[in-house]
């Protein structure tokens, strides 16, 4: 189980992480989801023990990181896939690491071999494709068997299979009881590997819950109405307890379908020019939800922001 | 023990520890041979004279052990180290040992080579190892370099850029120490506690061969210490340095 406890880290006058309180359950796949900026990659090097909190505290099943003996048999984690020296081979590389904690040396060809690196062990990691040494990563993670398990954005830049693979994988290390926490800046490919999600914006907690609820609250249906008596109408849907928004000329109604919507109208005695229904993209509710905690805005008229634009690169 | 096999693990699993120790060799050993070869019957070959490249080979062990640790920050090794071995000071320690101890075996193979490779030329001349002062002058040779890589390393630690750290340490040994002669009545005084003067005094100094050639070996030192203190006195500018970069590496976020 991983803790964080009004987690903070101040950069000068940016406040990366701001009092970030969470728990990561053991034997499920949580999310750490959260626009590029938000904190994640921070959040995760303090609970590694790597950069020293502002303020707060981050716990590995009650303990700092700094304070485990032979960390890596607590905790596997892969936070870049390049932390690697070009020269080493994939062997030497996970050989010294192994040494460190007193892992015996076979565990070095155990898990190169769950990886699928096996034929190419020796060679420089250097020449490594993103995929490979994404492998690579993922077989220094595993190497002391942990029970948690870091992972940072570990499908960027990977292929259709790549990606499959590290969530069919991610799945089965919870499935083993494990605690995976992996981050991501994408819901929909945190809604396929994520049985919780944690969601963070400029360093703020956005919300923790499971990924069905987050996403059945993110995705609400909406229903958009015009009408000349916009105000009537707006009146009578206020009296009906619906939450409604201002959307140019029309108005976005929550927690009603068209056709409640409609009768309202009729008994309102409201003309109406437009009654449709509004199904959100995972992303666009994800935007809406993280919209005023991305750090990086880009410049684009209202709507017309396509999911691929949610701001990208690490 | 476990920390130092780890830390002799990554430096032999890269390439530039080989390369910079086949180059000090090359340098040093090299000047030997350059220096016997043009030995002649009027100024024959000395001890001294065979360690004529020992400067040279000096900066580049600095600089195989800046590149140690920098290479670590360069490709961020340094995180999965910390991450592998949260105790900072313990990893750091290791690796400086490491390193320090390969300087001053290289240090010794330079030295020694120098010196057999002359013996070698110049089979009549007399390169008995007898004085402790020709002691000093070889075997020596492996005490400062050892000494010379825990100061790189520092160095190293509180730079983080391989580029920076080189610079720091070639500006420092080959232009600051003796710019410093050049301040107006104290650059002198300065210049005899500059640490690399200092360590000179231990491979040059005493008995007193300030009567003897310019070809027959390194110029000599100007610090007043005697040559054991003044080994004793660059150890521990070695270690002030390393205390400190320990302190920030400990601080600062990895």
């Amino acid at each position: 189980m991983i803790e964080a406890v009004g987690l903070t880290k101040r950069y000068g006058k940016t406040l990366a992480v701001d009092n970030l309180s969470f728990t990561v359950p053991a034997g499920r796949v949580t999310g750490f989801l959260g626009p590029n900026g938000a904190g994640k990659s921070t959040t995760m090097r303090m609970i590694l023990g790597l950069d020293a909190p502002t303020g707060g505290s981050a716990l590995i099943d009650g303990k700092h990181y700094r304070d485990l003996h032979h960390p890596l048999r607590t905790v596997g984690a892969l936070l870049d896939a390049k932390w690697v020296h070009p020269n080493r081979s994939a062997r030497a590389h996970l050989q010294w690491m192994a040494k460190s904690n007193k892992l015996p040396a076979k565990r070095v060809d155990e898990v190169l071999e769950i990886v699928g690196l096996t034929s190419v062990a020796g060679k420089r990691a250097g020449g490594f494709s993103l995929g490979m040494s994404q492998r690579l990563g993922i077989a220094a993670a595993l190497l002391g068997d942990p029970q948690v398990l870091l992972f940072d954005e570990p499908v960027n830049g990977l292929d259709p299979e790549g990606i499959l693979w590290i969530r069919k994988f991610m799945h089965r290390l919870a499935e083993e009881g494990r605690t995976v926490f992996v981050s991501s800046h994408l819901l929909s490919e945190m809604a396929l590997t994520a049985q919780e999600l944690v969601v963070i914006g400029r360093g703020k907690l956005i919300s923790q819950s499971s990924t069905e609820d987050f996403v059945a609250q993110a995705t609400e249906n909406t229903v958009r109405v015009r009408s000349p008596q916009l105000a009537a109408l707006r009146t009578a849907l206020g009296r009906a307890g619906v939450s409604i928004r201002d959307e140019g000329e029309s108005l976005i109604v929550s927690g009603m379908d068209c056709a409640e919507v409609g009768e309202l109208a009729a008994s309102t005695g409201a003309v109406l020019h437009e009654l449709s229904p509004q199904r959100g993209s995972l992303e666009e509710a994800f935007m809406q939800l993280t919209g005023d905690s991305v750090e990086y805005h880009t410049e684009i008229a209202d709507g017309q922001v396509p999911a691929t634009l949610v701001p990208a690169g690490k | 023990m476990t920390l130092l096999a780890v830390e002799r693990m990554k430096l032999f699993t890269t390439r530039s520890p080989w390369w910079c120790a086949v180059l000090a060799l090359a340098v040093t050993v090299g000047f030997a041979a350059l220096m016997a070869g043009t030995a002649s019957a009027e100024s024959p070959i000395t001890i001294a004279a065979t360690q004529f490249g020992y400067g040279f080979g000096l900066m580049v062990v600095m600089v195989m052990a800046a590149l140690a640790i920098t290479t670590e920050y360069r490709f961020s090794t340094i995180r999965a180290t910390f991450q592998a071995i949260p105790n900072r000071t313990a990893a750091l320690l290791a690796k400086t040992t490491v390193v320090a101890l390969l300087a001053a075996v290289i240090g010794e193979i330079a030295a020694f080579g120098s010196w057999g490779i002359a013996t070698v030329i110049e089979p009549t001349a007399d390169l008995a190892i007898n004085t402790p002062f020709e002691w000093r002058a070889i075997a020596g040779i492996g005490a400062v370099y050892g000494f010379a890589a825990v100061i790189a390393v520092s160095v190293g630690v509180l730079v983080r850029h391989s580029a920076g750290a080189i610079s720091v340490l070639l500006i420092w040994t080959s232009l600051l120490e003796n710019l410093i002669m050049l301040i107006p009545r104290v650059g002198r005084d300065i210049h005899q506690w500059l640490p690399f003067n200092v360590a000179h005094q231990f491979v040059t100094g005493d008995p007193d061969p300030s009567a003897r050639a310019i070809q027959d070996g390194p110029g000599l030192s100007d610090a007043v210490l005697s040559p054991w203190p003044a080994l004793a006195y660059f150890a521990g500018f070695a270690v002030v340095l390393l205390v400190i970069a320990l302190t920030v590496a400990n601080k600062r976020d990895a």
